[in-house]
């Protein structure tokens, strides 16, 4: 087994990730220079079992940050504890400068902050319509203008507006998941393996599609398994193992990263 | 679609008027059922205590004919061509809202607390069970264990073609339960809230991260599951002309097999699984004692579920 090598002088080792402004490694943060979304030491589980053990990242205003990691490296945990799904044992989630450690979810949605998970995105019984409408629950005044924005933003699901979502392909059932956390126009998109499971075009589109929301103000957290694309895509990168930091990089840099490839394959 | 032409092929067999009874029954008996299901839908535990929430609107129907509103001057039986009078048409609507404002409050007092403490389904449903329990005592306590009935004036029953004997009382039953079985499907799919209790059925924590108010939404699955149980239990009095305290309980047994036999969480399967269980219970007892109803439904529901395994409807609050 080779010994693993030094990191690159870009990359960030965990304990320094923790500690650190993240804004200030690896790539230029777009915007403001305090971060959208800050984790620090974030401990969280289910039971007794913790499977988050002090994570901490951040993402700037307009930034795209992906984190990747092998299988049960806590990612989807870090998720659904940044949307309020699972509670923060200890550390702290902070949103636009408010601590939302222990915001229930839908005050979290409030704040600007949408979750799209990975799997059960979308209410298999309900219509397209019904489910924006769902998304746009906590709109104030009707949802029906945002829907025609959706509409159009995703002509293919304008097309057939009552249909069940539960009988949508895989790329049609993502682009209602997307849609319906874009119906209260959030500040801050953060989606679980968005391109799981989807063929390689419709994976290509969907990619091309978050960078479209992306460029529309909308900052992106992507948690994701197909790495290259997304690491492409992205302003920085971090990268979790056994409910750990393991390193923070540029996006592209974090690619080349020698480390990445021992992870993955377990070395 | 095979037990259909069988059901149907049955027909010649039959009293009509054994069908008829059961198609009014079968409305009593969805009113529970589709109560019953959108709770399990949405708060995903059998609630046990469904059938006593019943009683409980009968007996706080008999409180109010038989002894608040006399004291008020509204008091009298034989309202037009029914049996009852027009005190039902006011205690009614009163019986619905005291028992679902109950509801809510048992909810806040016991179920949610146990939700935030992660309570799985068999501790949900004991404490249900418990809750059933206490409740039939307090009408037992309240009320005696005797028979009673609501004020009433006898009435000829309608000789129908097909040798059908009606009592009068079951077209307001069957009215009354044609209109709330609607309300309820306008409600689910043309309302706000209705759409939202669909959402939180199918996915509890997508309608989380939805901004969906999942506890407004949990206040009026009780509010208006246990808003058609009262209904039932008042509705069932007037047809059965007497009030027990076990009589929800009963009851609560073609309930539940009638939402098991429909798909469990779905109101379309529960109103087509009451229908058949109220005709073929009511038809059974044209062979067997009225006592063995619940048998019936039960063999009907079990025969059912070996062919369809979740239900004859399969999906969710639609």
């Amino acid at each position: 087994m080779t010994p693993p090598e030094p990191p690159d002088a870009g990359a960030v080792e965990p304990e320094a990730a923790g500690s650190a402004a993240p804004a200030s490694q690896g790539g230029e943060p777009r915007g403001n220079s305090q971060p959208l979304l800050q984790c620090s030491e974030v401990v969280a589980g289910y039971g007794a079992t913790n499977i988050l053990h002090g994570v901490s990242l951040a993402v700037n205003r307009g930034e795209v940050v992906t984190i990747i990691g092998p299988n049960g490296s806590g990612k989807s945990t870090l998720m659904k504890a940044i949307a309020g799904l699972v509670r923060v044992r200890s550390g702290r989630v902070s949103f636009r400068d408010a601590d939302v450690s222990h915001f229930p979810p839908q005050r979290i949605v409030r704040e600007g902050l949408c979750y799209v998970p990975q799997v059960a995105n979308v209410f298999p019984t309900l219509s397209i319509r019904e489910n924006l409408e769902m998304g746009g629950f906590i709109r104030r005044g009707g949802s029906e203008e945002r829907i025609q924005e959706m509409f159009r933003m995703f002509p293919d699901l304008g097309r057939r507006p009552n249909q069940q979502a539960g009988s949508l392909s895989g790329g049609q059932r993502q682009m209602l998941a997307i849609g319906r956390a874009l119906m209260v126009e959030p500040t801050l998109l953060i989606l679980d393996e968005p391109t799981a499971g989807l063929a390689p075009a419709i994976m290509h589109s969907t990619f091309e599609m978050l960078q479209d929301i992306n460029r529309g103000g909308v900052s992106l957290l992507l948690v994701e398994q197909n790495t290259r694309e997304a690491l492409m895509m992205s302003d920085r990168g971090y990268v979790l193992a056994v409910g750990e930091n393991r390193l923070e990089d540029k996006g592209s840099a974090l690619l080349d990263h020698p480390e990445l490839e021992m992870l993955y394959l377990g070395a | 679609m095979v037990a259909f032409i069988v059901g149907v092929g049955f027909l010649p067999f039959v009293k009509m008027e054994l069908v008829a009874n059961g198609i009014i029954i079968g409305g009593i008996i969805a009113l529970g059922a589709i109560g019953a299901t959108l709770i399990f839908g949405i708060l995903g535990f059998a609630n046990l205590a469904h059938g006593d929430y019943m009683t409980s609107g009968a007996y706080l129907g008999l409180f109010l004919m038989g002894s608040v509103l006399p004291r008020i001057g509204l008091e009298g039986e034989g309202l037009g061509p029914f049996t009852f009078g027009y005190p039902v048409l006011i205690a009614l609507p009163l019986t619905v809202v005291a028992v679902a404002v109950g509801a809510i409050w048992i909810d806040a007092s016991i179920y949610r607390r146990l939700r935030n403490r992660r309570a799985g389904l068999i501790i949900m449903t004991m404490t249900s069970l418990g809750m059933a329990i206490a409740l039939r005592g307090l009408v037992r306590m309240i009320w005696g264990g005797d028979t009673a009935q609501y004020p009433r004036e006898s009435r000829q029953f309608y000789n129908l073609p097909l040798e059908i004997s009606m009592p009068p009382d079951a077209v307001f039953i069957s009215a009354v339960s044609v209109i709330l079985v609607a309300a309820v499907y306008i409600i689910l799919n043309y309302t706000r809230m209705g759409k939202a209790m669909r959402a939180t059925s199918d996915n509890p924590d997508l309608a989380l991260v939805s901004g969906i108010d999942t506890a407004g939404v949990i206040r009026w699955t009780w509010a208006i599951g246990a808003g058609l149980a009262a209904t039932a239990g008042v509705l069932l009095a007037v047809f059965q002309a007497q009030l027990l305290p076990v009589m929800g309980w009963d009851f609560m047994l073609l309930v539940f097999a009638s939402l098991t036999l429909g798909g469990i969480g779905n109101p379309h399967g529960a109103l087509m699984g009451a229908l058949l269980i109220g005709v073929t219970s009511e038809i059974a007892t044209e062979w067997m004692n009225p006592s063995y109803k619940p048998v019936v439904a039960f063999a009907i529901m079990i025969l059912a579920l070996l062919v369809r395994p979740r239900g004859i409807i399969v999906g969710k609050l639609r």
